[in-house]
């Protein structure tokens, strides 16, 4: 029985169209100290879609998340080891700066961090430290395209040099998320963009990472259930540092074939 | 019995009330269904307080006012005209009566009984100076008798006080162990004292900024009432002359301009030297050292903070003077051939240089509370973005921390403001008006210090305007903190 499943998962998942590989690890281990996080873990991550890591807090998810574009870096404790690439490209490979990478792949975090600056400013920031406007006008055109991307144009349009901070907590979310846009990332990363939003912003930043998953690579992390089942095409479930189960979501969630995730699933379902 | 004794009693009364009223505390039942209110420790601390504060209080009612009627009561028996007489003042001649009456004291039990009030005060001086208790010349023979008298007012209001503070400790504990029962509100009693000590706590500071604002504002006027306000705060020469003693007349000028504008320069450059150097070592402190080294440096920076500043002066008169002097020469002789130093050895430079070594600490563990207290979440958003670190920290962290890194800076400048020692040994005493920071300037405070230096009475402009100068660098330093407080209030409401 359980064979089968994992068969048709398979099958499903080769036979699927349009399937890119986008990242993918190999045995990627990140000790913190001398406390081990996660114990080698081997993902892919598809081109266009939307891959939800999921399992109990404290087994990994953030920081798996931090390797695709080496945030661990700035935690001086974390030694990452592995392989992780990026369209078949080692990203620790010497030719690849960090600072590059991290253009490549955005990052949208679990609290709204927008910079104590006016809401254009902080959409201006990426673009202009990375140069990609050479004209005041092309500035001003990303600005406003990233903000209509991010669904936050309408009601922020007419008080672009108010402080972002001044925002709403699903708005500052947005904020920051057409900030992650603004520097044309291939990869977004979020974790746990809602954790810190009421319903209503939690279901508009929902609906905005569906239509974003049309332009970009998007990995997010997510301790709801409904959440992943809602807009990822792929589940990843973690747990105690290791990868428990990886598949289609509608599969993961009707019908799971690790025992760890049918009782996380069971027991967040109720 | 000495006050520390007294003291010591009524607290012991107190402890030993506290532990009965722990016990009966403890014993307490539920009455009609109802727990003890408090539990058995806030008993004690009721009948604690009871037992201690009214007796403490009365205590130092008492300690006060008891002197104050002693002095009246001899003053009024002060013999008519004698005063006058004697060229003394009241308050010299109850100073007099005073050390007669500690001379007294100083006697040996077998010597006492041959001083009484008839004996002549030529016998008595010598005998008391022989006890080691000094005389003053201006003694007269009706000091004798008001000296005893006085003495005799002493003991019997040491013992009456000694009754009433024990008694009352007594009665108070009493008092506080009789009225513990179930019901009894000890807890919220007790909270409310506590609540009251806090309010005298903080009035007593509150208290102290004022009387010393109502002093120099009251010398001040004084001092305005005989020098013109306009020549002082607008006036360019600093020369107040004392006037010899009995001569009157020169009054000499007191500009107040040099010394402000000493002040300022000289704060200035140490702004100069301490602002980057400061800032830079913050940054690199909060933003780029490992653990490891930040825990050894930080220690090491404050303890730059520790040093005593007479010990900058010090070294700023010895060391650093002497170095830009000869500095000055070498470079002038490279340039002309001429090698005479043009930096003087007492200069604006030196002091500044020196003060702002001193201020390094000040700027750069303000400031690095302040960058380290930028939350990381807009770290990690800028780069998160593929900013680099100093990106970061240019764009992002120090712009966040900027109000509260300026409020840093403000509150060093007062400090620079203030700093006395540096500049006497480093910039000199010289009231000089110069833009020339190689020339040899002076501090407001320098002066307020040469002003009230030497034996003095606080009547002639020369040591009132020190009164003057303290009420100017108060107001300055007081507006800049402020400033820098309105400026701090703001920057936390960002972030909350
Ligand atoms: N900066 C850090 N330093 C040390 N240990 C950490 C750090 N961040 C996370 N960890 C540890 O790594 C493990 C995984 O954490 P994390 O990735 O945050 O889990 P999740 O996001 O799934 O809740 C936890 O045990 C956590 O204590
Ligand atoms: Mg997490």
């Amino acid at each position: 029985m359980m064979e089968n499943i994992q068969a048709t998962l398979n099958e499903r998942a080769s036979v699927t169209p349009n399937r890119t590989i986008k990242m993918k690890t190999e045995k990627v281990t990140v000790h913190y100290g001398q406390k081990q996080a996660l114990n080698g873990i081997d993902l892919e991550v598809y081109e266009r879609q939307v891959t939800a890591l999921i399992g109990p807090s404290g087994c990994g998810k953030s920081t798996y998340l931090r390797c695709l574009n080496r945030m661990n870096d700035t935690i001086d404790a974390a030694k990452v080891a592995g392989t992780i690439l990026l369209d078949g490209e080692n990203i620790y490979d010497p030719d690849l700066d960090v600072v590059e990478l991290r253009a490549r792949v955005g990052m949208v975090f679990q609290k709204p961090n927008p910079f104590p600056k006016s809401i254009w400013e902080n959409v201006a920031y990426g673009p202009k430290i990375h140069g990609l406007a050479k004209t005041k006008d092309e500035l001003e055109e990303i600005v406003h395209t990233s903000l209509k991307k991010a669904g936050l144009y309408n009601e922020v349009k007419d008080r672009l040099d108010e402080p972002g901070t001044g925002l709403s907590g699903g708005q500052q979310q947005r904020l920051c998320i057409a900030r992650a846009i603004a520097v044309s990332p291939e990869v977004i990363l979020m974790d746990e963009p809602c954790s810190a939003l009421d319903p209503i912003a939690t279901a508009t930043v929902e609906e905005l990472i569906d239509e974003l998953k049309q332009n970009y690579t998007i990995v997010i992390v997510t301790h709801s259930m409904q959440q992943a089942a809602r807009v990822s095409q792929q589940t990843a479930m973690f747990h105690l540092g290791d990868l428990a189960e990886v598949g289609d979501t509608e599969m993961m969630f009707s019908n799971p074939s690790d025992k760890r995730t049918q009782d996380y699933i069971m027991g967040r379902f109720g | 019995m000495s006050t520390f004794t007294i003291i010591a009693i009524v607290l012991l009364i107190g402890a030993i009330g506290a532990t009965l009223g722990f016990r009966r505390g403890s014993a307490l039942r539920a009455e009609g269904g109802r727990k003890p209110h408090s539990r058995p420790v806030y008993h004690a601390s009721y009948v604690f307080t009871w037992g201690v504060i009214p007796a403490l209080l009365v205590l130092s009612v008492w300690l006060i006012a008891s002197p104050i009627l002693n002095e009246l009561n001899v003053r009024g028996d002060f013999p008519e005209g004698a005063v006058a007489e004697a060229n003394l003042t009241d308050d010299l001649a109850y100073g007099i009566v005073e050390s007669i009456g500690s001379g007294l004291r100083a006697l040996p039990e077998s010597e006492r009984e041959t001083v009484t009030a008839e004996t002549p005060i030529a016998e008595a001086v010598p005998l008391f100076r022989q006890y080691g208790v000094p005389v003053a010349s201006a003694s007269a023979d009706w000091m004798i008798p008001l000296a005893i008298e006085r003495n005799a007012f002493q003991d019997i209001s040491r013992w009456a006080m000694t009754l009433v503070v024990i008694a009352l400790a007594a009665i108070g504990t009493f008092h506080g162990y009789r009225g513990i029962r179930t019901r009894l509100r000890a807890r919220n009693k007790v909270e409310s004292v506590v609540n009251s000590m806090l309010v005298i706590a903080s009035s007593i500071a509150i208290l102290t900024t004022v009387g010393i604002v109502i002093s120099l504002v009251s010398e001040s006027a004084d001092f305005f009432a005989r020098v013109d306000p306009w020549t002082f705060f607008f006036g360019t020469v600093w020369e107040p002359r004392f006037a010899a003693a009995g001569s009157g007349g020169a009054e000499g000028q007191f500009g107040l301009i040099p010394l402000l504008a000493g002040t300022l320069y000289i704060g200035f450059v140490a702004m100069l030297v301490a602002v980057p150097i400061g800032l830079f070592a913050a940054i690199y402190m909060a933003e780029y050292a490992s653990n490891r080294v930040r825990s050894v440096a930080k220690p090491l920076l404050e303890v730059l903070a520790g040093i005593p500043t007479i010990v900058y002066g010090f070294f700023a008169l010895v060391t650093v003077g002497p170095f830009f002097r000869d500095l000055s020469a070498q470079i002038s002789g490279l340039l002309t051939g001429d090698y005479s130093a043009f930096i003087q050895a007492q200069s604006v430079l030196t002091a500044g240089f020196v003060m702002g070594i001193m201020l390094i600490p000040f700027v750069s563990s303000l400031s690095d509370d302040i960058i380290t207290s930028v939350p990381g979440s807009l770290r990690d958003g800028s780069l998160g973005l593929g900013a680099t670190r100093s990106e970061t920290i240019k764009k992002v962290v120090l712009p966040a921390a900027l109000p509260g890194i300026v409020s840093a800076l403000l509150l060093t400048a007062s400090r620079a403001i203030g700093e006395t020692m540096i500049v006497v040994l480093a910039a000199g005493v010289a009231a000089n008006l110069t833009i020339n920071p190689f020339e040899a300037m002076t501090t407001i405070t320098v002066k307020i210090v040469q002003q009230l230096t030497g034996d003095l009475e606080f009547t002639s402009p020369q040591t009132l305007v020190a009164f003057a100068l303290g009420i100017t660098l108060f107001v300055i330093t007081l507006c800049l903190n402020v400033y820098a407080l309105y400026i701090v209030r703001k920057y936390k409401e960002q972030y909350e």
